[in-house]
């Protein structure tokens, strides 16, 4: 399933630093994301966009992880050649990252 | 306990004025605040100034005057904004001209100044943020360079009972922590109050997109009436819990879901905010809804503020060129891609230099990139986009030409050429310390 069936996402740009929100439609399927969203597999999942690193910060409380793309906008949004050139669109991009089935739910809540 | 209303008007240079109207009108709000300056806004404000020294402040700052100045002192509603931009000091003067011809006397417009710091920071070397560059690689280059203030001018300038508070680069949240500042006399190593008041004020400063703004994805997240979508307010307590919200009757929702995606916005660590007040916590935060378009935010926190103020400098880095063509119907997409093989050509056939060369199609791989571009059906129409970046304004100029020859040397059936070329003022920063920057409080009365 996508990711788009669990979570919802907001991106951000500083300078040539991008973020990108993951918050879970249900709290409780924080741990879940937690466990198959990680910093590796959204680097590889942007390994053609991304240049730099991917860090990712926890936040239980709120049911989210933020992930911090490095080099990831082109020079950033005063240079950048990209249509797109804040990147906001790379988090619906990252809603259809692949995540294992859950078959307790699914679409929104 | 006491509680103090803030709206937020405006959360970028061109947003919509009427949601500012309403909040102004019957928002019953103590402040109202407008966020108008992106980063790379006040290099371009700068250059204006440059051709004309009463110019350099936002180009909207007399349309959004001429709709909120009379109900906010009806209301005894006072304004901050950032809309001062290159010329703090004239646009105060401007927006006490637009009050004079209102017959508005007796409304005291405070400007702040002292953010620029372009001279200085041309005679510097200091390592750039994000980049391994220096300042001094630019130096010849720059057009502005202004430090991010906090919230201690605007204070003293509410102190010195300004209505009215204009600002050139002012951090976005510090425009609304000063006046929680101010009416609480929260102190200045008060961190815990600092980062809450933060976090209030990184909620808003973007306006409508905690409103439900930024939000809508049809059959996932529905929000209702964005073309009425309402502004935000925060109803904000003395110990600095609060409750964010909007006008009743206006498009949009407030909700947790809102709230969460708004309060990582542009953020990266959460436990470290940096501002220059307060380094703020968001990682504890918590939002429960306490009633329609209602939520309550609270556990956010801070730590002491750094020695350091970030510094953003606008600077000339060259120029770009860019073209664009349609094709349509079955075939399109070989079609463009035939058109892109040949511009590209073409650009190497006639010299054209670039430093740099972008190759979209849009719709397909405009944003997706190398393996994120799916394998789905074909599309029935493809947009080609050529962008290069080069050293010449007439190198710049040559890419769109080339993209428009596809009309009678293309493949068949395109249409729609599109081009430009442009300057780039691009924007880099970096850090100095607070003892450097000496900001400044000057009034208008009318």
């Amino acid at each position: 399933m996508k990711l788009r069936e669990l979570a919802h996402a907001r991106a951000g740009d500083k300078g040539n630093v991008s973020n990108i929100s993951v918050i879970a439609h249900e709290v409780g399927d924080y741990a879940f994301l937690a466990e198959h969203v990680t910093a590796a597999r959204v680097q590889a999942h942007f390994a053609d966009i991304v240049k730099g690193a991917v860090e990712r910060y926890e936040l239980p409380a709120l049911g989210a992880l933020n992930f911090v793309l490095h080099e990831a906008l082109g020079g950033g949004v005063t240079r950048s050649l990209s249509l797109d050139p804040h990147g906001k669109s790379l988090s619906s991009c990252l809603l259809e990252l692949e995540i294992p089935d859950r078959q307790e739910r699914r679409g929104p809540p | 306990m006491r509680t103090i209303r803030i709206g937020a008007g405006a959360g970028y240079s061109g947003d919509r004025i009427e949601p500012a109207v309403e909040l102004a009108e019957r928002g019953r709000l103590d402040y109202l605040v407008f966020e108008c300056l992106a980063e790379r806004t006040i290099a371009l404000a700068q250059q204006a100034r440059q051709k004309d020294p009463d110019a350099g402040f936002d180009s909207l700052l007399a349309e959004r005057f001429n709709a909120v100045l009379r109900p906010c002192v009806a209301n005894k509603v006072a304004i901050i904004t950032n809309m001062g931009a290159a010329n703090p000091i004239g646009a105060a003067r401007a927006a006490a001209g637009i009050a004079r011809d209102m017959g508005i006397s007796g409304l005291k417009i405070a400007a702040v100044s002292g953010d620029d710091v372009t001279h200085a920071m041309r005679r510097r070397d200091l390592p750039l943020i994000e980049t391994q560059g220096r300042l001094a690689d630019i130096a010849g280059r720059i057009v502005s360079a202004n430090a991010y203030l906090g919230a201690e001018p605007i204070v003293a300038a509410l102190a010195g009972g300004a209505d009215v508070v204009i600002t050139g680069r002012v951090s976005d949240p510090a425009l609304f922590l000063a006046p929680l500042v101010h009416e609480f006399h929260w102190a200045w190593d008060d961190w815990d109050r600092l980062g809450k008041g933060t976090v209030v004020g990184h909620l808003l400063e973007c306006a409508g997109q905690i409103t439900g703004g930024y939000f809508a994805d049809p059959g996932y997240k529905d929000v209702p009436d964005l073309a009425r979508l309402g502004f935000p307010l925060a109803e904000v307590r003395e110990d600095g819990a609060a409750v964010i919200g909007k006008l009743p009757g206006t498009g949009g929702t407030v909700s947790v879901q809102t709230c969460k995606e708004q309060l990582l916005y542009e953020l990266h660590d959460p436990a470290r905010y940096y501002q220059p007040d307060v380094v703020a916590d968001f990682s504890k935060v918590q939002f429960d809804q306490v009633g329609p378009d209602r939520v309550a935010v609270s556990g956010g926190t801070g730590r002491p503020r750094p020695d350091a103020l970030k510094v953003t400098i606008g600077y000339c880095d060259g120029y770009v060129g860019e073209g664009q063509f349609s094709y349509a119907g079955a075939g399109a997409l070989a079609r463009a891609r035939l058109a892109l093989e040949i511009v590209a050509e073409r650009l190497r056939l006639t010299g054209v230099v670039t430093t740099e060369l972008r190759l979209d199609i849009i719709g397909v791989d405009s944003v997706h990139r190398g393996a994120l571009v799916g394998s789905g059906p074909e599309p029935q129409e493809a947009r080609i986009r050529m962008i290069g970046r080069t050293a010449t304004l007439k190198d710049a100029v040559r890419i769109g030409n080339e993209v428009e020859t596809l009309w009678l040397n293309g493949p068949a059936g395109g249409g729609g050429a599109w081009k430009s070329a442009r300057e780039v003022i691009a924007a880099v920063s970096t850090l100095i310390p607070r003892f450097e920057v000496e900001a400044r409080v000057t009034y208008e009365v009318t």
